[in-house]
């Protein structure tokens, strides 16, 4: 099908990566999404992110619920297993899917609407579990495709298309992350290419949820004056909380790293987050400040921008469940069926 | 009260009724009865007397009326019985009604602090018995009295039917195997029940249990860890649940039976995963999402859950991923009566979600099928690819049951088809959804499949046979006529009925699940007192296959006995049949109590004129 064919890679991008996969084995079907719209950039560094930390694309299970931003797992990593289910339980899906296979590596691409209102119960339970996997939230305050309506992260006092206001607070799903504990929490802007990717790489290098919560503009229903999720209004309110830089465990790399201005994150692979200081000292691994920070933008409308919160140390889920290292799935039924003296001794038990 | 207004004649006792009665206690639900009454029935049970046991009990944790009623039955009919012989009267609250609602000649024990005039009933035989001296005589501490008080009447019914003493006592020592303080506390009450009963009372019933040996081997259980067992032995690796009665100990059973089997000695690691999930949607979601990763996935739930659950599985349906639902029904609509049972969920799941969906169902109707047909369920949700219901109910999953032992499953486990790289390798192109070995049934792969032609995208919106989004009206009806062949696929893959044909006979009934009981005494009662031969197909499945259609053509007048108003079943039947659809009628019952073989009896005579 004609909708379905992989877009050609620019010239330049046939260098192998450390599994000897090029960029466009990463790549998956042409968006069908509006031209411009801001998921098909995170998309982009969806790709490039996954291509340049070598993940075996075969181990990747992408998830998804219902909405725009549930049609784009289809756009990328072709070669890996999708699963678009229903509006707002990606989250369910994958814990189910993690519990199955703890060696997957799970991203779960979801919208403002499938999170925030229909999808915000399994949104918090997941965080709350700690459920390994990537949670991206790609956040336009609108439903696109059901044509313009305002979701629940639409800032107060924004504007629809048609002009009306909007007249609730929104909820930020990165506050709420922070609250419940996430240990990976930051948040972007599709058109701040330079921030997204060295972010993207950083929450595959982490090992429980990481959530990254990216304002990504929808060109059709909310790009007007009067929108405070617009692409013009994003570029000039961008506040970055830092520089974001990554380097990865399996590459040796000269940081220019001056104490005083840089902050190092070690992500659980041994690959670091560097956040060097634009104007205040922000401190990630602050769940204080992370909320605070948090609360200051909301009563002052600030879009920062940056890491908001790390702590990659506590358990993970499939670490709790202290279950076999192999995946489940994958277990001979000589582990998975006890032997018949069980049985028997069960049954004299109940005699 | 009724009962008052005809002439009572005081009871005359003739010959011994022996292994052949029922007993009804009613008390308080948070008080301790619940031990006391599984020890009595699990004495006449060791005493070699076929017995069961009914609990009927309220959505409530403390302080309302519970009632638990005992069969013994020497001829081995365990289906409930309607009529009462024995009543012991605990609570206060509902005494009165207990005493009313027995039948002329029954036995009445009470407690001597109710305020009972037994000149209400001089067609009963009664028997006054001091719960509080007989505890306080026996039970040094006071604080520990109000949980050994019910202990009390079993010693007393122990003297009064001829149970052996030993047999309770065995029966706690078993019960409190880990809790030997609490077996000695409970057999020093026993003890004195016993002997205030052997010194005080004199035998005035006809009601007497002698030992038998119908019950050698045989073990007692209830449906709920009956269908967990199959489940750990059928290898499950997901379960993922929410609370919720009667489903609830399905899943508490699972979970202790995991943890006893299925954790590696050497390791200390767990070859299974368990999560209590935020709601029932998160639950089906997770089983969703782990059956298509590979796992034996289950959930368990009830009426409520199921409606949660609707739109998760018309995705499992179409997106066709495997998974076991358990359901086990309670009385419905909404929240309904919680604690009651019912088989009300038969039309709901056959068709459960929105669009054309269909869903196979096991019916299983005692602990034994339960082990077994969770077994079943989880190869028929991996060889079809698809969710899988097994309907259980309240009686059949929160009652104890005597069973036969469980047989050990000795055929491999079936995995369904599924492509290894290797298999890739060797065929070399894999559409997910094209039926490549005309049954329907699609091959499929698992995310972490080493192979690059082995990744597929999966979703609930339309696709054509490689997994393609596809809004292609040839592409979808492809689709979905491919998955209409599927369960037709299904129907020979599912458990086939039990038919046990009478030679000549005009009438057949057809039952399912905890209905089974109840159908074969009323058979044996049309038998003994109408001489009329009724012919049964128990269903064990559905879809359904060709035999019940032949069974149908066979006889005269068929009926469908279930327990909902609307007869679910009889209409899933009917869109079966074609003309034949005539034949068919109906027996129902629906008040949330399990049931009887005479209420079979006299609707059939009714219905036949008779």
């Amino acid at each position: 099908m004609a909708t379905e064919t992989s877009a050609a890679p620019p010239a330049g991008e046939r260098k192998a990566n450390r599994l000897g996969l090029t960029l466009p084995d990463y790549q998956g079907a042409a968006s069908t999404l509006c031209s411009g719209c801001g998921h098909d950039a995170i998309t982009n560094q969806i790709i490039r992110a996954f291509f340049e930390m070598g993940v075996p694309p075969h181990m990747v299970a992408k998830l998804s619920g219902i909405g725009c931003s549930s049609k784009t797992p289809a756009y990328f990593l072709n070669r890996s297993h999708g699963f678009n289910s229903v509006h707002g339980r990606m989250p369910s899906l994958a814990t189910g899917a993690m519990m199955a296979n703890r060696n997957l590596v799970s991203i779960g691409v979801s919208g403002d609407g499938d999170t925030a209102s229909i999808g915000i119960g399994q949104f918090m339970h997941l965080v709350r579990r700690n459920v390994p996997m990537i949670y991206i939230i790609e956040n336009n305050g609108v439903y696109g495709l059901t044509k313009g309506q305002f979701s629940a992260t639409a800032d107060l006092g924004s504007k629809s298309k048609w002009g009306d206001e909007n007249q609730q607070d929104p909820i930020d799903c990165c506050a709420m992350a922070v609250e419940l504990g996430c240990g990976y929490v930051a948040r972007s802007f599709s058109g701040d290419m330079k921030q997204l990717l060295p972010l993207l790489k950083g929450a595959v290098a982490h090992k429980g949820t990481a959530l990254l919560d990216i304002v990504s503009p929808c060109i059709t229903f909310n790009n007007h004056e009067g929108s405070t999720k617009s692409y013009k209004w994003a570029k000039d309110h961008e506040m970055p909380l830092h520089e974001v830089g990554f380097v990865p465990y399996f590459e040796q790399a000269e940081v220019d790293y001056k104490p005083g201005e840089t902050r190092s994150v070690e992500l659980p692979d041994g690959s670091h987050i560097y956040l060097k200081k634009v104007d205040e000292d922000y401190d990630p691994t602050s769940r204080e400040q992370a909320l605070v920070t948090l609360l200051r933008a909301r009563e002052k409308n600030l879009f920062m921008t940056g890491l908001l919160y790390a702590n990659p140390k506590q358990a993970d889920f499939c670490t709790q469940l202290n279950m076999m290292d192999a995946p489940l799935a994958g277990l001979p039924q000589e582990k998975t069926r006890p032997p018949k003296a069980a049985l028997d001794a069960m049954m004299e038990r109940l005699r | 009260m009724s009962t008052l207004a005809a002439p009572q004649k005081p009871v005359k006792v003739t010959a011994p009724v022996v292994n052949d009665f029922s007993i009804e206690i009613g008390t308080i639900n948070g008080s301790g009865s619940q031990t006391a009454n599984n020890m009595l029935m699990r004495s006449i049970f060791q005493m070699g007397v076929p017995v069961s046991g009914k609990n009927l009990f309220p959505s409530n944790i403390a302080g309302l009326p519970t009632w638990f009623t005992i069969r013994a039955n020497k001829d081995g009919y365990i289906a409930r019985k309607a009529e009462l012989d024995v009543a012991v009267c605990m609570n206060p609250d509902t005494v009165f009604e207990d005493i009313a609602a027995l039948r002329p000649g029954a036995v009445c024990l009470y407690n001597d602090e109710l305020p009972v005039d037994e000149s209400i009933r001089t067609d009963l035989i009664w028997y006054r018995i001091p719960f509080a001296k007989i505890v306080k005589d026996s039970c040094p501490e006071p604080k520990l009295r109000r949980l050994v008080t019910n202990i009390i009447y079993v010693g007393v019914l122990d003297w009064l039917l001829g149970i052996d003493l030993e047999e309770t006592e065995k029966a706690l020592k078993k019960n409190f195997v880990k809790k030997p303080k609490a077996a000695d506390l409970n057999i020093g009450s026993l003890r004195a029940g016993y002997e205030w009963a052997k010194a005080n009372l004199q035998k005035k019933d006809p009601y007497r249990i002698e030992r038998l040996n119908k019950t050698a081997g045989k073990i007692i259980i209830d449906g709920n860890a009956a269908a967990a067992l199959g489940s750990v032995f059928a290898g499950v690796t997901v379960l993922a649940w929410y609370p919720i009665t009667p489903s609830s100990s399905l899943c508490e059973s699972m979970i202790d039976y995991l943890e006893e089997f299925r954790v590696d000695k050497e390791t200390g690691k767990k070859t299974f995963a368990h999560v209590q999930a935020e709601d029932e949607l998160a639950s089906i979601g997770m089983v969703i999402a782990a059956g298509w990763a590979g796992a034996r996935a289950c959930t368990a739930t009830a009426g409520p859950g199921i409606s949660l659950m609707s739109e998760f599985i018309g995705l499992g349906y179409y997106a066709e991923c495997p998974g076991v639902v358990f359901n086990v029904q309670r009385t419905g609509p909404s929240t309904g009566l919680p604690t009651r049972t019912m088989q009300g969920d038969i039309a709901v799941c056959a068709n459960l979600s929105h669009g054309d969906t269909k869903h196979p169902m096991l019916f299983p109707c005692n602990p034994e099928e339960s082990f077994e047909m969770a077994g079943v369920s989880f190869d028929l949700a991996e060889r079809l690819q698809t969710i899988v219901f097994v309907m259980l109910d309240l009686d059949l999953g929160m009652n104890n049951w005597m069973a036969e032992p469980f047989t050990y499953p000795d055929k491999p486990l079936d995995r369904g088809k599924v492509l290894s790289a290797v298999d890739l390798n060797r065929v070399g192109k894999f559409e997910r959804y094209r039926d490549v070995d005309g049954d329907a049934i699609p091959y499929r792969t698992l995310p972490g499949t080493d192979h690059p032609i082995a990744g597929y995208f999966t979703r609930g919106s339309g696709h054509n046979e490689a997994a393609k989004y596809s809004e292609k009206p040839a592409d979808y009806k492809n689709n979905m006529d491919r998955l209409a062949r599927k369960f037709d696929t299904a129907r020979g893959l599912v458990p086939g009925p039990v038919i046990d044909q009478v030679p000549e006979a005009e009438i057949g009934y057809i039952a399912f699940g905890t209905s089974h009981a109840a159908t074969e005494e009323s058979r044996d009662q049309l038998k003994a007192e109408k001489s009329i031969g009724v012919s049964y197909l128990r269903l064990r499945a559905y879809p359904f296959n060709a035999q019940l259609k032949e069974f149908v053509a066979r006889h005269k007048r068929v009926y469908v006995i279930e327990q909902n108003r609307d007869g679910q079943m009889r209409d899933l039947i009917a869109l079966e049949l074609g003309p034949e659809v005539a034949k068919i009628r109906s027996i129902r019952k629906y008040d949330g109590i399990p049931i009887d073989a005479r209420h079979i009896t006299n609707e059939l005579l009714s219905q036949e004129g008779k």
